[in-house]
């Protein structure tokens, strides 16, 4: 069975080629085949998936209308869902069955998408690599001693080593599209507000964002949409319509106009990465597309902004986690401050930990108006530079991360480097833009992303140039040779 | 800017964590160069810009007083085992 594109997989629903149980039984299996390698999946929910992919059958012979009912699918485990374990790969939520849906979960369910299972991912999804993880570091279908990326790096390795055609992601600072451009997979992360954050366990509330890891821009379109929309349980979910964005991925792209952020061009750039984007830039270019200079003076600066409004934002929203009501409590609390204290010290890992009191330290009296205030001052001129900028082009395009996939451990002990390889997806978030990565090239038989930003609420744009360039390219069908289906 | 260790110790109770026994100098070091990196901040003149809270500009959305949830309370109290008559349970406040 190919998992490469969900139009595909709906076509052969559609003709009988396979019923929704048989693709549902194919994923399991090979999840059951190949992750105990990859460490992808926190949680399978085999019975259930089974369960719903019957009904999707039956929905599918009374002649269901969306694509993607039928459709298997994993969640980041960051999302809740009602009755099922939802860790947030977090020791603190070990334990934890949330008592309700996302309304992520809720809408894919609705339109009949099948849920295998939740994937592993960074503790509260603060990494780049997957590797501060309570279940353990996520491997690289492409190399099992490199990272995946993170935080969505669970949802990235299985995406990439074809265990499921689809997964849900966050992306705070980049966990959607730098673990899509690592595993050589395609990731939207659409605009702060575009999708309900309601139920996804929150990190930093004015950056988190759901967005999508598969194969292609069309099949990002198509999930995007159907999770898309505003939500009443969200306060902070943006009133616009939703566009049909699979419907308008097609037609050229003479005349658009590509920013080249002179900042996105440093030394710190692997050549393989500048090589492969050279290259698919000229292939743009080829197709009409026009490439345009431009400033986005304080890139350099999105780094430590982001590092003091998101800990910041984090160090509050992790307050909840006291011991109480839910999460994992200490034995014995001598009184209610040691319960606190030993249960949130016992709950939470190293770089949480470090999220915390640096987020404590930039908010503590006599230093909020140095860091926290500055770094929001920053964000807004971070802000201003991609304004300025999308006055005079469509897209702006850059690498998605400035290496391809690194080494198991090698950046663990230095946060401020792991920090340093965020520095073209931070700036994004901070200004709440949509941005996707696609696949486009190797590098030293690695896969390197390509990103593709818009701007505010301007995904049709974003999708259909990746699919553009998707339809000249197949470096998004390319598969890790020991992940292959006939591996 | 270096983070002592009172100021660690400070930072541990505000945050209500406690410090490790071990490693704390590493955690300490590690603090320090985060906030270091954040000191190139103060290099950008921001006397007129206004912070930026937020990526969208929308005003928080009210709605009617009305009740829109159920009573959940059994099921949501299922998350922890320390409950009693309907109340969570934490360590005697009041002697």
């Amino acid at each position: 069975m190919n998992l490469d594109s969900l139009v595909g997989l709906a076509d052969g629903l559609r003709r009988g080629d396979f019923s929704s149980e048989e693709l549902t039984r194919h994923c399991l299996d090979r999840i059951e085949q190949h992750d105990a390698g990859l460490n992808a999946f926190i949680t399978v929910t085999a019975d259930s998936a089974l369960a719903a992919a019957r009904e999707a059958d039956q929905k599918l012979r009374n002649g269901a209308t969306h694509a993607l009912t039928g459709i298997p699918l994993a969640h980041k485990d960051i999302f809740c869902t009602d009755g099922v374990l939802t860790t947030c790969g977090s020791k603190m939520l070990e334990n934890f069955i949330a008592p309700y849906d996302a309304t992520v979960v809720t809408r894919l369910r609705e339109h009949g998408v099948v849920m295998l299972g939740k994937t592993n991912m960074d503790e509260f999804a603060m990494g780049s690599s997957n590797e501060s993880s309570f279940f353990g570091a996520v491997r690289n279908p492409w190399n099992t001693d490199l990272v995946p990326g993170g935080s969505s790096g669970g949802s990235a390795a299985a995406v990439a080593a074809g265990l499921v055609p689809v997964a849900t992601g966050t992306d705070t600072g980049g966990s959607v599209r730098q673990p899509a451009a690592l595993t050589g997979i395609t990731g939207m992360k659409p605009t702060y507000g575009r999708v309900s954050r309601y139920g996804m366990i929150a990190f930093a509330s004015s950056l988190d964002q759901a967005g999508v890891l598969c194969r292609s821009a069309r099949d990002a379109a198509l999930v995007l949409e159907a999770m898309a929309g505003f939500d009443e349980r969200d306060s902070t979910s943006a009133p616009a319509a939703v566009p049909a964005f699979s419907q308008q991925l097609d037609g050229d792209i003479a005349g658009l106009r590509i920013g080249l952020p002179a900042q996105f061009d440093t030394p710190d750039i692997d050549r393989g990465v500048s090589a492969a984007l050279a290259a698919a830039l000229q292939s743009l270019v080829d197709e009409g597309a026009e490439l345009v200079d431009i400033e986005l003076p304080h890139t350099p600066l999105s780094v430590p902004a982001y590092y003091v409004v998101a800990p910041a934002e984090c160090s509050s929203n992790l307050s909840r986690f006291d011991g109480v009501r839910f999460g994992h409590r200490c034995d014995n609390p001598r009184d209610l401050e040691d319960l606190y204290r030993r249960s949130r010290t016992e709950g939470f890992g190293a770089e949480v930990t470090r999220r915390i009191l640096t987020g404590t330290y930039v908010l503590s009296a006599g230093y909020f108006d140095a860091y926290y205030l500055q770094a929001q001052k920053v964000r807004a001129l971070i802000n201003a530079d991609f304004q300025s900028a999308f006055a005079h082009v469509d897209v702006i395009i850059g690498p998605t991360s400035p290496t391809p996939a690194f080494a198991l451990g090698a950046k663990t002990d230095d946060p401020v480097t792991m920090y340093l390889n965020d520095i073209f997806t931070i700036g994004v978030s901070l200004a709440g833009l949509p941005a996707a990565s696609v696949p486009c090239g190797f590098a030293d038989g690695l896969p390197v992303g390509m990103q593709i930003i818009g701007d505010h609420f301007d995904e049709s744009r974003v999708l259909k140039v990746a699919h553009r360039y998707q339809q000249l390219t197949d470096w998004h069908l390319r598969r890790p040779p020991a992940y292959r289906s006939d591996a | 800017m270096t983070i002592s260790r009172s100021e660690l110790e400070q930072l541990a109770t505000l945050a209500r964590l406690q410090l490790p026994t071990t490693s704390c100098d590493e955690l300490s070091q590690q603090l320090t160069n985060i906030i270091d990196f954040f000191d190139q901040l103060n290099a950008v003149d921001t006397a007129t810009v206004e912070p930026m809270a937020h990526p969208l500009d929308m005003v928080q959305r009210l709605r009617e007083d009305v009740v829109t949830e159920s009573d959940q309370r059994d099921k949501l109290q299922r998350s922890t085992t320390f409950t009693k008559d309907g109340l969570y349970l934490v360590p005697k406040v009041i002697e």
